[in-house]
């Protein structure tokens, strides 16, 4: 099911209705998935995906430390997400909640794990929110996104039209 | 805020794990009541109760077969659920996408500086 090579895709499950899982397998030991994951410097490069730039991300990896992270998305209009860390085993779990700040009164309790098995990690995010409302809310923040994507791939077309 | 009483659309008929499961077990193909019910070793009235539900939502058909009921999914109503998901999906994929390379970097630093990674 999962390609031999590293890039696999993101699967997103709704396994209850207060629930997002994702799941995604990496071609990397536990440790370094770890890592990208904590460390500042790095999470700048992958967090924005294809959507916009990063433009800060703060980390106090301890129990009671606060993360944030900014980016301003394609569309010019700025997305921050910020949070506090619960329960940290290195290399194993995260537990932290997660707030929108576009939505900031609709935390979310978000626990991550690393489990790796023959040097591949699988990476598992289970984000729990407290109403079906909020995590639906949350699923439709990436549609912005997407919207404004979308709305670049018309550009293109229309530019290669001319 | 109180719980809205039924299951309106197929949003909340899948957000329930059973019916899931009968939707997972009906993609292999029809089955009756009977079958259900030895397949996901529920009792019949809980089986018929969830049946009903995603009945009323569209996602499964039903059809008499001497005197048994049969049933077959009807994915249609899916397809908005796949829709949103998707968008979300793809955005924590775009993500992964470049942590890969990320992830590259860090492995071939650790192979650099001697190997003592596990």
């Amino acid at each position: 099911m999962v390609a031999a090579a590293s890039s696999g895709t993101a699967v997103v499950t709704l396994p209850a209705d207060k629930q997002i899982l994702i799941t995604r397998e990496f071609n990397a030991p536990k440790h370094l998935v770890y890592r990208a994951y904590t460390t500042p410097e790095l999470i700048k490069r992958w967090w924005g995906g294809d959507r916009g730039d990063v433009t800060s991300v703060e980390v106090d990896l301890r129990v009671g430390g606060t993360w944030r992270y900014v980016m301003v998305a394609n569309g010019g209009f700025e997305v921050g997400f910020h949070g506090e860390y619960q329960e940290i085993v290195p290399d194993e779990r995260i537990v932290c909640t997660e707030v929108f700040e576009g939505m900031p009164d609709e935390a979310a309790l978000t626990t991550v794990t690393f489990a790796e098995k023959d040097g591949r990690t699988t990476l598992t995010m289970l984000v729990e929110h407290k109403s079906q409302e909020s995590r639906d809310a949350h699923i439709n923040s990436g549609m912005e996104g997407g919207m404004q994507e979308a709305l670049d791939h018309l550009e293109e077309i229309a530019l290669s039209l001319r | 805020m109180a719980r809205a009483a039924t299951t309106a659309d197929a949003f909340n008929a899948v957000a329930e794990p059973r019916r899931r499961q009968i939707l997972d077990v009906l993609m292999g193909g029809e089955r009756s009541v009977n079958d259900l019910v030895m397949l996901l070793g529920l009792s019949q009235p809980l089986v018929s109760k969830h049946l009903r539900v995603l009945r009323e939502v569209g996602l499964v058909d039903v059809r008499d077969e001497g005197r048994q009921r049969v049933y077959r999914l009807n994915g249609q109503p899916l397809k908005p659920i796949h829709d949103w998901v998707k968008n979300y999906e793809r955005t924590w994929s775009e993500r992964f996408d470049r942590m890969d390379v990320v992830l590259e970097e860090l492995k071939e630093m650790e192979e650099r500086d001697g190997g003592s990674g596990k």
